[in-house]
């Protein structure tokens, strides 16, 4: 075809064969960022439809909202503290955060083994282990989006009502702490909850179920334990919701004040907090990666 | 340097044996793997991508050992899986985009070499939608886009006509061809079916229950042999007769002749005869084996 025939913007499509590419092939590290980041975006339902987006946002929009409110009284009214506490935050909202882990853990893990997308991840560089290292990485980062977007909101808040620096940032600290903790454990609990059952219903029921059981139980054997007296026993039933767990681990190593009444007694109870904690961000790891290594062999 | 070479693989489960001492030696080109069902063709594939780890023998690809080179082969080998592995939420475009930055692929190369490869195996305005509602053979072209968007070496498909119909299966089988000689990317594909392999396949293997049966090129198996086959117009009973008289060896086959013209004269005979018992004659075509007799009688000694 002669060249006068390329006008500019003529639009003709020219059939150039294949080729081929010699460009950079960017290593295991590379592949994992770009997957963590993918999954931190699907979280949320970035690059997804319309649809996708409506639930995680709706649930930020319900994290947030209280948070701005909270600041605008405290501002008006000129409170010397906020009502409600960095620590306390996110507990107080778990009912918000559960929801959103139990709609978005089946999002970010049970596509792959439900439309077995996971043959096509592990035909490529990536190994089992750093699939779930990223995939675990992007679920937590989106759940400490979630909780420390409001948490810093309100710290936020407590400055302009001209609260003292000085005051608010060992709590709001502290506070970080624990977003980052409730990330890792929640995060950990709702993938492996949701990649036993590649059903995505099924999956949300699961998850949002295991974690209003347990918080269910902690409530009623810590409510007998206190009601017996027993202080030391009454301490540890916050080892039986994630949500206790954390909030022991921020009361009893950081120093912050309990939500809720029961403090893990004394340093060994702290230690014992923080040692479950981290056992079961581990267990959770390592019961992905042996799930993935079932999912096709 | 031979694209995949096995020494002696061998893949138990527990009692059941999928692979069986496998010696093999495939050259770079586009070469079909048949076997029945459950032959042992998909286990074969995941021990070359270095995901199985084989019982004994040993295995390389591309010149890289797959026991201890797994992420080096991935890197540098396209896998289009037997099963289907499409989310139906994401478009083909998206999708073939986060597979090309899973090989490695900076993201700039990866939109370039997606919109490259989804015009390569056929797909147009389609590529924004969801693939929830492609039909079989986008599907499988999806398949095979996210196998070769990284510009592999090697590309492992397993039974990419699966569930074809005739017209997307003649397509599915013209672009592997143009994979292995316009692309210049070498092939193995898997497939139960030799007749389709046998006609963009520059070699054959042929494993059942784990073993090797035969391997050779397609020009061997079906090379020509010193048979015409011949139909004619009219009553062949005459014609038999002639030839037979002629000297010639024939044989009724139906409607056909087969006849043997090993002595190069034959053929003026059988024209000659023909013409003079004033019949026409249809067709004179040279023999040529079929890939089938492999396994009926030609494969039994293999």
């Amino acid at each position: 075809m002669p060249e006068t025939d390329d006008a500019p913007g003529t639009g003709a499509i020219h059939d150039i064969g294949y080729r081929h590419y010699d460009g950079p092939r960017l290593g295991a590290s590379y592949i994992r960022r770009s997957l963590f980041l993918d999954t931190l975006r699907g979280a949320f339902g970035l690059g997804r439809s319309a649809r996708s987006k409506v639930m995680p946002f709706l649930l930020l929009g319900v994290m947030v909202l209280p948070s701005v409110v909270i600041g605008i009284v405290a501002g008006y009214f000129g409170f010397d503290a906020l009502p409600l506490g960095y620590t306390e935050y996110v507990f107080t909202l778990q009912v918000a955060v559960t929801i959103f882990l139990g709609s978005q853990s089946p999002v970010v893990i049970s596509r792959d083994l439900r439309f077995q997308v996971a043959a096509l991840y592990f035909s490529r560089p990536l190994s089992r282990q750093e699939y779930v290292q990223a995939k675990y990485a992007g679920m937590a980062a989106a759940l400490f989006l979630l909780t420390a977007v409001p948490t810093t909101l309100l710290l936020a808040g407590a400055l302009l009502a001209e609260l003292p620096l000085a005051d608010q940032l060992p709590d709001y600290l502290r506070a970080m702490a624990g977003c980052g903790l409730y990330a890792l454990v929640l995060g950990g609990i709702g993938l492996v909850v949701a990649a036993m059952t590649p059903r995505r219903g099924l999956g949300v029921a699961a998850v949002v179920g295991v974690l209003l059981v347990l918080s269910g139980l902690q409530a009623s054997v810590g409510a007998l334990a206190s009601e017996f007296g027993n202080d030391t026993f009454s301490g540890y039933t916050g080892l039986i919701s994630p949500y206790t767990l954390v909030d022991g681990v921020v009361a009893g190593l950081l120093g912050a004040e309990s939500t809720i009444d029961q403090a893990p007694p004394g340093t060994w109870g702290a230690i014992v907090y923080l040692t479950v904690a981290l056992l079961l961000v581990v267990g959770c790891y390592a019961a992905l990666v042996a799930r993935f290594r079932k999912a096709l062999s | 340097m031979s694209l995949i070479n096995t020494q002696g693989l061998t893949k138990r489960y527990g009692a059941v044996v999928a692979v069986d001492g496998l010696t093999v030696d495939v050259e770079a080109g586009v070469t079909g793997l048949v076997g029945a069902n459950g032959a042992g063709k998909s286990t074969l594939l995941k021990i070359f991508l270095g995901l199985l780890t084989a019982t004994e023998g040993r295995a390389t690809v591309l010149g890289l050992d797959v026991a201890t080179k797994g992420p080096e082969i991935r890197e540098h080998v396209g896998y289009m899986p037997e099963h289907d592995c499409l989310p139906p939420d994401v478009s083909a475009t998206e999708f073939v985009v986060h597979m090309a930055r899973m090989s490695g692929l900076p993201t700039t190369s990866a939109r370039e070499r997606t919109a490259d490869i989804l015009r390569h195996v056929g797909l147009y305005e389609e590529r924004y939608r969801p693939m929830g509602d492609y039909s079989t053979g986008m599907r499988q072209r999806v398949k095979l886009a996210q196998a070769l968007v990284h510009d592999p070496g090697l590309v492992l498909l397993d039974e990419p006509t699966n569930g074809l119909d005739p017209a997307g299966r003649d397509d599915m089988l013209e672009l592997i061809r143009r994979i292995g000689t316009e692309f210049g990317i070498s092939v193995i594909v898997t497939s139960h079916l030799l007749g389709e392999l046998e006609r963009v396949c520059d070699g054959i293997v042929v494993i059942d229950a784990g073993r090797l049966l035969r391997h050779s090129t397609t020009a061997s198996v079906t090379a020509t042999t010193p048979i015409v086959t011949i139909e004619i117009d009219g009553e062949q009973a005459a014609l038999l007769g002639r030839l037979r008289e002629a000297g010639v060896s024939v044989v009724s086959d139906g409607r056909l002749l087969h006849v043997d013209v090993g002595d190069e004269a034959a053929y003026d005979i059988v024209r000659d005869t023909v013409a003079g018992l004033g019949l026409g004659l249809v067709r004179l075509e040279q023999r040529r084996h079929r890939m089938s007799e492999i396994f009926t009688g030609r494969g039994a000694d293999a």
